[in-house]
């Protein structure tokens, strides 16, 4: 065994990053020709084992570089820069049905990276040739976090570095509530002025036992724009899944919300159009009738808005829009049917003359999770959704490499859009 | 700095209310990126400013805050392109503290604010925090009174000597007192006994970097002057932290070697050919030599020379210049070391312009005296023209003169190390990255049987 005989280098950097930064992975001083695996191993803050890994083997110098050569199996193949971050799933023997989510966003993700001798599957009792510590980061340095306490808002503010005044997003996720900040604060790593906003279960539903109503959104938008640090006139509206609901009935119908550009990921236009949050969810329960299960009891939700209505009360009116917008489907999306949806708005806004706005990014094999580059890929999980109060486990759909490549695709062209309309 | 949020003036995180008239005027701010925004000390980042006006002077400035309280600072004209764009990596920067295409030129052309104490370093003392760097733009090309102006947008860096995953251990053991850096990872790793110059105290930031590379790093504390009884026990001393790093757990017993900067190189070339106990793997030697005073105490080894006051000079700046103290070289052993009983590859990084130490011409004597036993086979220089005696970890700052406590005399003297900014700057990059592939050829490729030693 050659382990005895040398010490072989690992190189990861950069050591500390933004989640959405690349880092190049490098193998010195093993013997040539040899068989490596590299591994990624994370525990989230919920304390569950996450790992990737690759077999390798190493060049005529001794080398690896994981920017350069192939991996030759493991939990992704092929030359993939980032695969051991994106490709990392719950270690085995884990309670089923989980997600990766950070919620102190204050912090880093701390992953090790590790090169062992040989090519295996299992690492227990194994020890590595080498490791190293990375820290991945949502915050850059100088963003300042602010949790909201008034406007009757439940919502966390962040800003920039610098003296601005910045363009702004308000970041909305979907139908399993809380307040998730991770997003927002990478939006202002990259210098956008971001509030996250919890508008399902904010202090007032928990309190009032009622969802709130549009006027909820435009509290939230209005605070964005009178804030000293933003833009009054620059600001946008970011959804994902159930927030792409709220997003283009704002865009499309309120006198309040002028957004200046607006991005819609993994959800669609069908819904009751005078309706508030709480009529959309009624409408889903009534057509609660049409989700399936598949073989292994996993919820797929997408049938609930299919086919897409004709009938023009059941669907935002996107020929009103007058912002650019970008629409962001992963077309094996099981939960929504957002690809389908896309179509639709597509040829509604040709009808109107307004399709000139839009920008559609359809992605082939991709599921309803769009998150931010080099996240692992979430096929199903456990889902609490705040309307049916039942846990299910949701199928989101996706094939790992394809949904990854989509993440890492989308969020470039999310920024560059983001850039061009609220920068320029 | 602002009492609002302790920043330096012209950096406000604070932001103030604005009348509504502006707000409906004003347009966004360039979009200044910086990445990565958490590096090494010694990793390159890319700064570029998006969303300018087309062919608009700006200036590109780096603030730093130290931990003596100091300003230091550096920053680059530029003129963004058609589409409004800077970057530095590759524009070229037409004034400043640095001209040319220079992507780190931020970093290392840094020097104190005007009005600045004089005669300053920069060295971080505590290393288990980055330093923090503001990068500023600003309209215009700006020279001078930054304080006074609103930048046009500003991004905050960190910079770090310990990536995650490093430990620092204080150690005082068996006599030897010091700082241990170990690498993240199971290990074994091999080891390395860094020793700093004459200045004293213990100063951690390279060890910590050099365990960021992998290797079991031991900061040596010196012993202060007159505290060991003789240079036998000074040997020793020098010895026994060798020996407490080869005998870690953490470290691979047949590969430590030895780095040194200065009177620190001194010692490690005396320890590496004399020392009949310490083995070294390797050895490298920056601004040092094989000068060496048999039985005269190692901190009072400029002594003698110093007594005969003629070779001491001082530049027009009274800055004070010790290079020619240690000519002309001893022909024979009394005044060095024999290095003719190396047996380990040599690493000597030497700056041509070094007004400190005639380490350029100790390195030819030396080069001289192992060819004549068959042994220069193990020697590599590496001169820069035009770089000083402080050899540093890239992209730090140069410093050409500054305060030094002079013990014998009692007196704080401007010394004068020398090298020429740039030079010196360029110096501290190439050294640097091959430093590290010559410790990674000797400590970490596969163990070389004897004979072809």
């Amino acid at each position: 065994m050659w382990r005895q005989q040398r010490s072989v280098h690992l190189s990861v950097r950069p050591s500390r990053g933004l989640v959405d930064e690349k880092v190049a992975i490098l193998v010195q001083s093993a013997p040539p020709g040899a068989r490596i695996t590299l591994c990624a191993f994370h525990r989230c803050e919920d304390r569950h084992g996450w790992e990737a890994f690759a077999h390798y083997l190493t060049d005529a110098a001794g080398s690896l570089n994981v920017s350069r050569d192939p991996s030759l199996g493991g939990t992704y193949s092929g030359v993939e820069q980032m695969g051991l971050f994106w490709s990392i799933r719950p270690v085995p023997g884990s309670h089923p049905g989980l997600r990766l989510r950070k919620k102190n966003v204050q912090t880093p993700m701390e992953f090790t990276i590790s090169v062992y001798q040989d090519h295996f599957t299992d690492f227990t009792d194994q020890v590595p040739l080498a490791s190293q510590t990375v820290e991945r980061w949502y915050m850059a340095p100088g963003v300042l976090r602010t949790p909201i306490k008034d406007h009757e808002l439940t919502a966390t503010l962040f800003l920039p570095t610098g003296p601005g005044p910045f363009p702004a997003i308000l970041d909305l996720w979907g139908g399993g509530g809380q307040l998730v900040e991770y997003r927002a604060a990478l939006l202002a790593s990259h210098g956008f002025a971001t509030l996250a906003l919890d508008y399902m279960t904010p202090k007032i539903t928990v309190e009032t036992g009622k969802m709130v109503d549009n006027t909820y959104f435009e509290r939230a938008f209005t605070f964005l724009q009178q804030h000293p640090g933003v833009l009054a006139e620059r600001v946008a509206m970011l959804g994902l899944s159930f927030g792409v609901c709220v997003t283009l009935k704002m865009a499309a119908y309120s006198h309040v919300v002028k957004p200046r550009c607006a991005v819609c990921i993994s959800g669609s236009h069908v819904q009751p159009v005078d309706g508030t949050m709480a009529d959309i969810l009624s409408y889903f329960d009534r057509n609660g009738h049409k989700i399936q299960l598949n073989d292994e009891n996993q919820a797929i939700l997408r049938n609930l808005l299919l086919p897409i209505p004709t009938d023009p009360a059941f669907k935002v009116d996107v020929g009103r829009v007058q912002c650019p917008l970008l629409v962001v489907a992963g077309e094996d999306d099981q939960n929504w049917p957002a690809a389908e949806s896309a179509q639709d708005m597509k040829e509604m806004m040709e009808r109107a003359g307004n399709a000139h706005l839009l920008t559609v990014l359809s992605y082939p094999n991709a599921g309803h999770l769009l998150e931010p580059p080099y996240s692992p890929h979430t096929r199903a999980s456990s889902f609490r959704s705040v309307g049916s109060r039942e846990k299910i486990t949701a199928l989101w759909g996706g094939h790992c490499a394809a949904h990854s490549l989509a993440q890492e695709d989308a969020w470039k062209k999310t920024l560059d859009f983001l850039r061009h309309h609220l920068y320029s | 700095m602002c009492n609002l949020c302790k920043h330096p003036p012209g950096s406000c995180q604070v932001p103030t209310r604005r009348p509504s008239s502006f707000m409906s005027q004003a347009s966004p701010p360039p979009i200044l990126s910086v990445a990565p925004t958490r590096a090494l000390m010694d990793e390159a980042i890319r700064v570029r400013v998006d969303n300018l006006p087309p062919g608009a002077p700006v200036t590109l400035r780096c603030l730093h805050h130290s931990e003596d309280k100091d300003y230091w600072e550096a920053y680059g004209h530029y003129i963004s392109d058609p589409t409004g764009a800077v970057s530095v990596a590759d524009d070229v920067s037409v004034g400043g503290t640095y001209r040319g295409k220079e992507i780190m030129g931020l970093l290392w052309s840094m020097r104190p604010v005007p009005g600045s104490r004089t005669g300053l370093r920069l060295r971080k003392r505590n290393v288990c925090t980055p330093m923090l760097f503001t990068i500023s733009v600003y309209g215009g090309h700006v020279s001078h009174d930054f304080s006074s102006r609103r930048p046009l947008a500003e991004e905050l860096t960190e910079r770090w000597y310990m990536a995650p995953g490093v430990r620092r251990l204080e150690l005082k053991d068996r006599g030897v007192r010091g700082t241990l850096f170990i690498p993240s990872g199971p290990g074994p790793f091999p080891g390395l006994l860094d020793m700093w110059g004459g200045g004293g105290g213990l100063l951690e930031y390279r060890s910590a970097l050099l365990a960021s590379h992998g290797y079991v790093s031991l900061a040596l504390e010196y012993f202060a002057p007159g505290e060991l009884a003789s240079t036998d026990l000074e040997l020793k001393y020098f010895e026994a932290a060798f020996e407490l790093i080869k005998q870690h757990p953490a470290v691979v017993a047949d590969k430590v070697g030895i780095f040194g900067l200065s009177l620190g190189g001194i010692v490690a070339i005396h320890m590496t050919a004399e020392s009949t106990v310490v083995k070294p793997a390797c050895c490298i030697c920056i601004s040092g030599s094989h000068l060496y005073l048999r039985n005269q105490p190692l901190w009072n080894i400029h002594q003698p020379m110093l007594e005969s006051g003629r070779k001491v000079h001082m530049d027009e700046e009274q800055n004070v210049i010790w290079r020619d103290i240690s000519l002309p070289i001893s022909s024979d052993l009394s005044r060095k070391t024999d290095v003719r009983r190396i047996n380990c590859p040599l690493l000597l990084v030497i700056g041509q312009d070094d007004q400190n130490h005639p380490a350029a011409q100790y390195a030819e004597d030396m080069e001289r005296m192992m060819r004549s036993v068959g042994k220069e086979h193990l020697l590599t220089r590496l001169e820069y023209p035009d770089a000083g005696h402080l050899i540093e970890p890239p992209y730090s700052p140069h410093f050409r003169a500054t305060n030094f406590m002079w013990d014998y005399k009692k007196a704080k003297v401007t010394m004068l190390w020398g090298g020429q900014t740039k030079c010196h700057s360029d110096a501290q990059e190439d050294s640097w990255k091959k430093m590290l592939a010559f410790l990674r050829q000797h400590l970490y490729s596969p163990h070389l049987p004897k004979a072809r030693m």
